[in-house]
């Protein structure tokens, strides 16, 4: 069995695999189906600060190798969070990570101060990337001025590991990738879902209430891998990759364009233990091409 | 029982007429309890242009041949290739999934209203009551005759009336107009229903009217089935609800319903 640990900045993982956020619940719901702690880490459901019920429906669209959705960040806020379902995630032998969203810069900081105080939370993911809020969300991350303030300000209140997810909906995700590390992030997450619709031949009317939403599923992936290589050359920290994996060959992908760890999202609605069959692949992959360890292969594209 | 992803074997494919199929699915293991109003999600293999699972209600459950039957309309490319799976071939499903319908007192009187393929999950509701009550009254509406394929199935556990939009068989017009539900609803305590949303809104009304205790199965578009995607939402007294985990059965009472 090959070393499959790896280190981004003060997280150790057993294994390069986490789970993405909204995809993922709070695991606690897929607690019947496997054992959540196995996996490198989880990223729980976007939280605010707070609560909201998230955009009118439908919400969801299947597309062609993928899907779209519009949930818009529903969640009951980050004092609940800590209250009542924080303490069901202490079982956890493993990183569990909260992706921390808001409208406002001190949206923002208030509830990374709360998730804070949790000493079980080895970390939060910077969401300035949701496209699925009418304010703050992905607005936040398609500048560097923006990505400056909202990063900074959450630095100097966050002391743990963080995690900047950028959206994909940017010309030069190089430059603001830049930005995100200048401010202070420990490492980033990409790329979030793209912006999409879809539309009803028949009614003649949109499929999703908000008309837009978030595309994710192996349709993204391609755009993911080369994003995840762009921001590789353009920054030194630690890059989590994700869009579209769906197996241990994908993710190798991923890692190969210099991704540290991945992400796994869209594929648990179909199989909700694809995580582990990815964990196990990857394992696989390296023995078979002898490696020892899987930081080996990190950005290591023959070109 | 808790949620499994398990393949099943399909034992028996039934085409009941041009479009709907009745498919048996058996575990590999003793079948645990599963209760009326429960669902599945099935992968659709092979099938390019589909990339989510499909749900379905289960429509009737075998404890000794450890069997769940799903009752399949081809609808798309999904549906359409879990139909036509061959005998003997696997489908990998996730289940039991969602609640479940209340289950009444023996001394009660009940009605079921279901139409279009809705009548699924009434059908485990029926099979599970008729052990328990004398009688359970049923009423089925289709477009046609050809539609109501399920009525032998239902007559085993209950009086069974029906409507057709043709006329072709029972009463004609929509399940709503039946006598039953016009003249006769005073008699029933408790109302279940599933089906297309405009009747099971029209259903509520009525219960709601007589003040009779109402449960409907909700259906929607699902990505994963299980409570995480949160895009199944329905709009309750408590807020966006997912129909996956909080439903798929609801009392008309939680619902915001404008009836």
């Amino acid at each position: 069995m090959a070393d499959l640990s790896i280190t981004i900045h003060k997280l150790k993982l057993k294994n390069p695999v986490l789970t993405a956020s909204g995809t993922f619940g709070y695991g606690i719901e897929y607690d019947d189906f496997l054992d959540v702690s196995l996996l490198g880490g989880i990223v729980v459901k976007g939280t605010t600060i707070h609560p909201r019920q998230g955009n009118a429906y439908p919400r969801m669209a299947e597309t062609a190798s993928g899907m779209l959705n519009s949930v818009g960040l529903q969640n009951r806020g980050a004092r609940y969070f800590a209250s009542d379902i924080y303490p069901k995630l202490i079982k956890y032998k493993t990183n569990v990570l909260v992706n921390v969203s808001g409208s406002t810069i001190e949206e923002y900081i208030a509830c990374a101060e709360i998730i804070n105080e949790l000493d079980h939370i080895t970390g939060i993911e910077l969401n300035i990337s949701c496209p699925n809020v009418k304010e703050g969300g992905m607005s936040f991350g398609t500048s560097c001025v923006s990505i400056e303030n909202v990063v900074s300000a959450v630095r100097k209140v966050y002391q743990k590991t963080m995690i900047v997810k950028l959206t994909p909906n940017v010309t030069d995700i190089g430059e603001l990738a830049r930005a995100a590390e200048y401010s202070g992030a420990d490492s980033l997450s990409l790329i979030n879902t793209l912006l999409g619709m879809a539309i009803n031949a028949q009614t003649r009317k949109p499929v999703l209430a908000t008309i837009t939403g978030g595309l994710s599923g192996p349709a993204i992936k391609p755009i993911a891998l080369r994003m995840v290589w762009e921001v590789a050359k353009a920054v030194k920290i630690p890059l989590v990759g994700m869009g579209g994996i769906m197996n241990a060959t994908d993710a190798i992908e991923f890692f190969l364009a210099g991704a540290s760890a991945i992400q796994v999202g869209t594929a648990n609605y179909i199989d909700p233990l694809i995580t582990l069959k990815i964990i196990e692949g990857i394992d696989l992959y390296l023995n078979h091409h002898k490696f020892n360890k899987i930081s080996d292969i990190v950005g290591c594209l023959h070109m | 029982m808790r949620k499994t992803v398990q393949n099943l074997k399909v034992i028996e494919n039934i085409q009941l007429n041009d479009d709907h199929h009745l498919l048996q699915l058996q575990v590999p293991d003793q079948l645990e309890m599963i209760f009326p109003g429960q669902f599945t999600n099935l992968l659709v293999d092979h099938s390019p242009g589909v990339f989510l699972r499909r749900p379905f209600s289960i429509y009737s459950v075998d404890y000794i041949k450890n069997t769940i039957s799903v009752f399949i309309k081809e609808i798309g490319e999904g549906t359409r290739a879990l139909a036509q799976t061959p005998v003997n071939s696997h489908i990998n499903s996730i289940f039991p999934l969602g609640n479940s319908f209340t289950i009444p007192k023996e001394s009660e009187k009940i009605l079921l209203v279901g139409g279009g393929s809705g009548v699924a999950s009434l059908m485990s509701l029926a099979q599970e009551l008729s052990n328990k009550l004398n009688d359970i009254s049923i009423l089925i509406g289709a477009r046609s005759s050809a539609d109501l394929v399920e009525l032998d199935h239902f007559s085993r556990y209950g009086t069974v009336y029906t409507t057709t939009e043709d006329g072709t068989k029972g009463e004609k017009g929509y399940v709503t107009d039946h006598y039953i539900l016009k003249n006769q609803l005073g008699q029933f305590e408790r109302i279940y229903s599933c089906g297309p949303e405009p009747m099971m809104r029209a259903v509520a009304a009525k219960a709601r009217t007589n003040s009779i205790f109402c449960e409907v199965s909700l259906e929607n578009t699902m990505a994963c089935g299980f409570g995480v995607c949160l895009c199944c939402v329905t709009e309750t007294i408590e807020g966006y609800k997912c129909v996956c985990t909080d439903g798929p059965v609801f009392n008309i009472n939680q619902l915001e319903w404008q009836i």
